[in-house]
């Protein structure tokens, strides 16, 4: 099996990564709109194949607070895979599904683990979409939610990407309910990863 | 009029006084910076990995923490800063996430720390000041003038170390 490099990766790859993209966060959507049991419409997602240094520019910024989940995961495809949210429509999230408006500007216990318990359902359903359409064995660990500036949240994926080459894939999706909710995936396959899934879709490498 | 320069991730940029220089949330990664209290020319970096020669695609000079604190080395000086009294301010590398499974990747930001401080040491860069590690993100502005590198963190008062 060949290895696959993001720095230079073929158009086709990059369709074919941009397509499970838009089929996980497709997904994702659909678990969210159960979970918040109302209508939830998905913008088409923006997939990017980003340089370090361009990182925060393609995002709202590096000192914007967001909230991030993250996940490692294990089996046929390993790696790790985070969801951002920017903090208000983390909070309008949360305030919805606990059926009351969030006070103040931090996050209660209760917030926090609801929030993690939305990243846990949004993150999975990315992955269980995945795993189906590659026939790929998929298991995440414990979500871990941390909030703090978008830069520094990025910086543990960033990393991840780092250690493989010198651009990172980020797929941004944007939800609306009754506001725009913008959110940010980021699946880490290690580089044997990327191979096993282009393979199983029937892809030669 | 004073300008302010950014330096990105995997990146590094020089910086003479009365200009300043800031990266902006600084996660697992670390924030070098370095000063002629002199000439009042500096410079700071952007790492993100400890080691260029673990990796084989390692072109990125400013990726790594002994590549990049070399290359700044090299731009400060040659932009007039005198080698022999460099010195140096460091902050970040927090851990994010508290998670278990991939721990290499996860104590990534204390490698990156302690790689830094080795390269500075060979260097013979003493350091002056450190706020690395804990759990949370920092945005750091260096002057050049002072020598004060001021640290912004949520839910925290400015600092300066």
């Amino acid at each position: 099996m060949g290895e696959i490099s993001l720095d230079e990766m073929s158009n086709e790859y990059f369709d074919v990564l941009r397509e499970l993209g838009n089929i996980g966060a497709g997904n994702a959507t659909t678990a969210l709109a159960q979970m918040m049991q109302c209508k939830v419409d998905m913008a088409v997602p923006k997939v990017q194949l980003l340089e370090f240094r361009e990182l925060g520019e393609a995002m709202v910024g590096e000192e914007t607070v967001m909230a991030g989940i993250y996940l490692g995961i294990e089996g046929d495809i390993k790696g790790s895979i985070m969801f951002l949210l920017e903090k208000a429509a983390a909070k309008h999230l949360v305030g919805k599904l606990m059926g009351m408006e969030s006070e103040g500007d931090e996050f209660s216990e209760m917030e926090f683990s609801a929030l993690k318990e939305v990243g846990n359902i949004i993150t999975g359903s990315y992955l269980n979409s995945l795993s189906s359409i590659t026939n790929l064995a998929i298991y995440p660990s414990v979500p871990d939610l941390t909030v703090d500036m978008a830069g520094a949240i990025l910086s543990v994926p960033a990393i991840e990407f780092a250690a493989l080459g010198d651009r990172m894939l980020m797929i941004q999706t944007q939800f609306f309910d009754e506001m725009v909710l913008d959110g940010y995936f980021i699946l880490i396959p290690d580089l044997d990863s990327y191979g096993r899934m282009l393979t199983a879709l029937g892809i030669t490498i | 009029m004073s300008v302010e320069i950014k330096v990105g991730m995997a990146d590094l940029n020089v910086c003479v006084s009365p200009d300043r220089i800031t990266t902006l949330g600084l996660g697992s990664c670390v924030g070098i910076a370095l000063r002629d209290p002199v000439t009042k020319i500096g410079g700071l970096a952007h790492i993100m990995l400890p080691d260029s020669t673990t990796i084989r695609n390692n072109s990125n000079i400013p990726k790594f923490a002994d590549t990049g604190i070399e290359e700044l080395v090299k731009q400060v000086t040659r932009r007039g800063a005198n080698r022999s009294r460099l010195v140096a301010k460091i902050a970040g590398g927090a851990q994010m996430f508290g998670f278990n499974s991939n721990s290499e990747m996860v104590r990534v930001g204390e490698r990156n720390v302690q790689a830094t401080k080795k390269k500075l040491a060979e260097l013979r860069i003493p350091i002056l000041a450190e706020d690395t590690g804990k759990n949370f993100g920092r945005t750091v502005i260096f002057y050049p003038e002072t020598g004060d590198f001021v640290i912004r963190a949520v839910g925290k008062q400015e600092y300066k170390i």
